[in-house]
């Protein structure tokens, strides 16, 4: 049979581009925490700028809002000496009706050597990536439902920061996991990397089925999602994504599964809880919990840069 | 692996020559900074046996991976990562390596301790100088300089029990 490569990899089984952590080897994953390790201490020097990337250019193309994430990945390109180019994607070319690949088309004639891409579409990056020239790298920044790879490597690098290790924790997302890919970014990073427990918590309409078959413990009650757990993801209820009416409202919502102290008693006590952001005070999180002692969300904004310095300079520094 | 003529090369009594050729060029406030990874064994070591300031965890280890000048085509390979247990502002820097060579490794590394700071002076010593030299790079001590084929990499290996040994491997 033939095996078709995973597009991210080239012959050597290196990362050239990211894509999606599904399908990526453990190998890999480690690789890039390990990496971004050695770049958070950079925060510690005089020179906060080291030169790898240096005279290479990084078009940060955002055809979705966010403000995070593409400011984390400019600060994460600065310090690696990238320059980098913004494109403020709402009123560009795309809105005059050009289409995406002629839109790279045009930024790869100005030289670009890596594209950053958040779409709606599902699978954009992906298409993007087949059609760059092979010094070209592209980065996931978010595409559709489908995957948020960097989220999913930061998540992980805040939980081996606090955990020490994988091997023995039980892990509850929870919220709109339909709609989330985090979720699902979260859920292949940390089935690759051999955690026991992962749970799904949220109620019918938000928690797929499928997920199961993913090898997750799906949970429609807060109080058996969350009991015992090591680390608990909270998600943002999406209203911009949300079409219908899945749930009563978001009031309800938070009676059911929005995070309170009371709740996270049910924890262990040295439980930590993540949350990709913007967190909706009340909806999904109280303020005491988002505020409190066992909160590493603010950590997770800081490690977010380390790991996507690692992840641009680890395919930067690979031959298609 | 080819193994090298250990009467005329061994590691461990050229080890004991680098030890006194440091601990002639030691000023009265130098401090330790070996270079990832062979250099960094025998900061280790020098620093014991000198028994200097900072107790044994006292001496500095440096990467040259951020600032390497063939990242592009080589990568990061891997993770070593520099640390530095001191403030390097004034401070006189002896670096140690295991082996000298084209003098890129050491370009990077200074590239490197100033993005920590201004030291007042930074003075290189090696275990051996196999010249081949592609920058205007000394060392004030080499314990031993010798000349091998462009094929050869010459590196510095550490035993369980800690001592040293050379190993030579062909790269073409």
């Amino acid at each position: 049979m033939l095996m078709r490569r995973n597009p991210q990899l080239n012959a050597h089984g290196e990362l050239i581009h990211l894509l999606s952590i599904e399908g990526l080897p453990k190998a890999v994953l480690t690789q890039i925490l390990d990496t971004a390790g050695t770049f958070l201490s950079v925060n510690d020097r005089d020179v906060k700028k080291v030169p790898l990337l240096r005279g290479k250019s990084v078009f940060n193309l955002f055809f979705e809002n966010s403000t995070r994430t593409r400011t984390t990945f400019e600060i994460a390109a600065k310090r690696l000496s990238a320059d980098v180019i913004n494109l403020d994607i709402a009123r560009s070319s795309t809105a005059k009706g050009e289409s995406l690949l002629d839109t790279i088309a045009n930024l790869s004639a100005m030289h670009a050597d890596m594209f950053i891409v958040r779409h709606a579409e599902s699978g954009a990056p992906y298409l993007i990536a087949q059609h760059v020239a092979p010094h070209v790298h592209v980065v996931n920044a978010g595409d559709g439902r489908h995957a948020h790879p960097t989220q999913g490597l930061l998540d992980m690098y805040t939980i081996r920061h606090f955990k020490k290790d994988f091997n023995n924790l039980t892990v509850a997302i929870v919220g709109d996991i339909v709609h989330s890919r985090v979720a699902r970014s979260d859920i292949h990073a940390l089935t690759t990397l051999g955690v026991p427990e992962i749970r799904a918590v949220g109620p019918k309409t938000l928690v797929p089925g499928d997920l199961a078959g993913m090898g997750v413990r799906v949970c429609h009650r807060m109080e058996d999602g969350i009991r015992d757990a090591d680390v608990i993801i909270m998600l943002r209820l999406q209203n911009e994504r949300m079409s219908g009416a899945m749930l009563p409202s978001a009031g309800e919502f938070f009676k059911s599964y929005g995070l309170t102290p009371e709740k996270l008693a049910l924890a262990k006590p040295d439980c930590i809880v993540m949350h990709p952001g913007p967190i909706n005070r009340g909806v999904e999180i109280d303020s005491a919990v988002a505020d409190g002692s066992h909160s590493v969300i603010l950590p997770q904004v800081t490690f977010g840069i380390a790991v996507r310095m690692a992840v641009m300079s680890t395919i930067a520094g690979n031959q298609a | 692996m080819l193994p090298l003529d250990a009467e005329w090369f061994d590691a461990e009594s050229l080890y004991a020559e680098l030890r006194e050729g440091v601990r002639a060029l030691l000023r009265p406030d130098a401090a330790l900074v070996g270079i990832w990874s062979g250099g960094a064994w025998l900061a280790e070591r020098l620093q014991r046996d000198l028994a200097l300031s900072g107790g044994d965890k006292g001496f500095g280890v440096i990467s040259s991976t951020l600032h390497r000048d063939d990242f592009s085509a080589r990568g990061l390979g891997g993770t070593d990562a520099t640390r530095l247990p001191f403030a390097i502002d004034g401070r006189h820097i002896v670096l140690v390596d295991d082996v000298l060579y084209t003098g890129r490794t050491i370009r990077a590394a200074v590239n490197e301790l100033f993005d920590f700071g201004r030291p007042a002076s930074v003075t290189l010593a090696v275990l051996v100088d196999r010249g081949g030299r592609e920058l205007p790079m000394a060392a004030a001590f080499a314990a031993a300089r010798i000349v091998l084929p462009a094929t050869q990499k010459l590196s510095l290996t550490k035993a369980e029990d800690g001592s040293f040994a050379f190993s030579v491997r062909e790269t073409a």
